[in-house]
């Protein structure tokens, strides 16, 4: 599923990220850890063709992400891999529902309002669909920004730092909510942080 | 969602500083459109009532003057010429045709005209109902007079001493309406038209009543007279000759100063608009940085985030221009209803200046560039890097 071989990143004259070689199968949760400044996030953004590496390539889903031109980058992103981030979660002068709609948008698909609301329901937040994102609270955008991440049926779905900024409970409950929803979808999950309280709630780590 | 919808939900979701960015641009184009409007329907009408007459003949004074108180009917005349000098002065192979006009008194702010038949054949008029006056005391009408008084063939009116409503009435001496003008788009929609000898018989008890007119119409047969005549009738005679074409083009320089002055003034206003409009796009953009790289993590292509951006600012352009045009043609339409109500100038917001086209492209073209400058940004921001600083 995820194929990283001699992946080198370098910034300002120095290598950020450093992974020579690693594999995860399809459907599996794996931790990225490493501290603050140690390249988790910029893994994540090359594996999502956000960022190019300066050497190596990363094949997901059998496509050569870091070979693609930039368009065709983008759109495999919105097709296959769903993103859920630390505080970037949501536009928040539209709704929920049309934040979901957005993403199904701009993966080319037309948008699904029954996918919307399964997702939703899900998630235990089908009432907040017509609520304006910016007025909703934090635990409640959290499972707004999985539901986005999920609601396209991507084969992988990136995480970063999904729980360093909540609460013991909270983090549980978030945790739980991205493994469920990655194995409903029979997709892999990428989780980086550097939060040590959800290390053991996964197999396979990769240390950075 | 689609691009232009967000854009929509951004600016919603500032109405204030929105609501400022418009109106400000509104502002700019209402004025230029109100100037526009006004100018062009102003330069229209005085092209159109100053084209059947060469020259005018009058009493020495103002030309200016002159040729808005016989030609525009706008004015009050110089004074008053004989009929046997002014007649005199046109005795000449050089000219076509001369109209007398005879002006003293007015039938509710509309000026009666003591003339002949010649001076319907100047502009074309036709009449629509009834006869031209062959009686003294028979007036026709102007199809303006008739629709805003709803006169009829052979109602009365009486005219009042003076060009103004207030004069005393001649009540004496009430005019039959013997016919009705067809509209001609011209100043004698709006003009009561007798005989000179009925104005003269109306101010036969007045001291100054003499067999003298106003002033003299004059058609050219050649253009030869332009350059022969006015100089020998202002050299030769008691009299003073004007040209309706150079003194219109001179009034229209006069009131070309003002117009200028306001049109920079909209200008300035328009380019405050432009800045306001560029910074509150480049602070919305800061603002919204987090978005726009949300936005490419969910697929956003760069030039989207760049017609985003655009978008936005296009949004706002249209609604100032669209707005700022209602208020140009409300304002103008305002106008004419007001100097309609005054007799006077018909000016009407509902017609397009020819500029107009001009000035609502090129506030797009030059707003459009305006938030090029954001939109660029836009194309190059690097989620990458804003979501590792994170």
């Amino acid at each position: 599923m995820l194929e990283i071989r001699g992946l080198r990143h370098d910034y300002a004259g120095r290598t950020v990220l450093s992974v020579p070689a690693w594999e995860v199968a399809h459907g599996d949760a794996c931790l990225v850890l490493g501290p603050s400044g140690s390249g988790k996030t910029t893994l994540l953004n090359v594996i999502a063709g956000l960022a190019t590496p300066t050497a190596g390539s990363v094949r997901v889903a059998g496509e050569e992400v870091t070979r693609l031109p930039p368009a065709q980058r983008d759109a495999f992103r919105a097709r296959r891999i769903g993103l859920v981030l630390q505080t970037l979660h949501l536009i928040g002068v539209v709704s929920v529902r049309e934040n979901l709609r957005l993403a199904q948008r701009l993966a080319g698909r037309q948008v699904d309002d029954a996918r919307i609301d399964e997702v939703l329901a899900g998630l235990g937040i089908a009432k907040l669909a017509g609520a304006r994102a910016g007025e909703i609270s934090v635990g409640e955008a959290q499972r707004v920004a999985v539901a986005r991440a999920v609601v396209n049926r991507p084969s992988l779905i990136l995480a970063d730092e999904p729980t360093s900024a909540l609460d013991d409970a909270n983090c549980a409950k978030a945790l739980a909510l991205l493994l469920e929803h990655a194995a409903a979808c029979g997709a892999t999950l990428l989780v980086a942080t550097h939060d040590n309280r959800i290390r053991e709630r996964f197999a396979r780590r990769l240390e950075l | 969602m689609r691009i232009a919808r967000l854009a929509f939900a951004y600016l919603a979701s500032r109405p204030l500083l929105t609501a400022l960015n418009a109106s400000m641009l509104a502002l700019g184009v209402a004025t230029i459109a109100f100037l526009l409007l006004v100018t062009h329907q102003a330069e229209e009408r005085l092209t159109r009532d100053a084209k059947p007459v060469d020259l005018v003949i009058g009493a020495k004074g103002s030309p200016v003057q002159l040729i808005l108180s016989t030609v525009f009917h706008a004015d009050i005349p110089t004074g008053n010429i004989g009929v046997e000098e002014a007649r005199a002065a046109v005795a000449n192979p050089m000219v076509a045709s001369a109209t007398p006009v005879a002006l003293g008194d007015s039938f509710r702010g509309h000026r009666i005209v003591g003339t002949d038949a010649s001076f319907l054949d100047l502009y074309g008029a036709k009449l629509a109902r009834g006869a031209l006056f062959a009686d003294e005391m028979q007036a026709v009408i102007g199809s303006e007079v008739a629709r805003r008084h709803g006169l009829a063939v052979g109602a009365t009116i009486t005219g009042s001493h003076g060009l103004a409503q207030a004069g005393p009435a001649h009540d004496e001496h009430p005019y039959v309406v013997s016919g009705l003008l067809a509209p001609t788009g011209t100043v004698i929609d709006r003009l009561v038209v007798t005989s000179v000898e009925s104005v003269w018989h109306v101010h036969e008890h007045h001291p100054a009543a003499r067999p003298e007119i106003t002033a003299l119409l004059v058609r050219y047969s050649t253009p030869l007279a332009a350059a022969m005549l006015p100089r020998s009738i202002n050299a030769t005679t008691a009299m003073q000759a004007a040209s309706p074409a150079y003194e219109s083009a001179r009034l229209l320089d006069l009131i070309g100063v003002g117009v200028d002055t306001l049109q920079w003034f909209a200008i300035v206003l328009m380019a405050s608009a432009a800045l306001s409009l560029f910074i509150a796009l480049t602070s919305a953009l800061q603002e919204r940085r987090y978005d726009l790289a949300l936005l490419r993590t969910l697929g956003a292509s760069p030039a989207s985030l760049a017609a985003l951006t655009l978008a936005e600012g296009v949004t706002l352009l249209v609604t100032g221009v669209i707005l700022g045009l209602a208020l140009g043609h409300g304002a103008a339409h305002a106008l004419g209803l007001r100097l309609a109500g005054a007799g006077s100038w018909p000016i009407t917001g509902l017609t397009w200046a020819p500029g107009e086209a001009v000035l609502a492209v090129a506030v797009l073209a030059i707003g459009a560039l305006t938030c090029l400058v954001p939109a660029i940004q836009a194309y190059f921001s690097d989620p990458a890097s804003l979501l590792a600083k994170r």
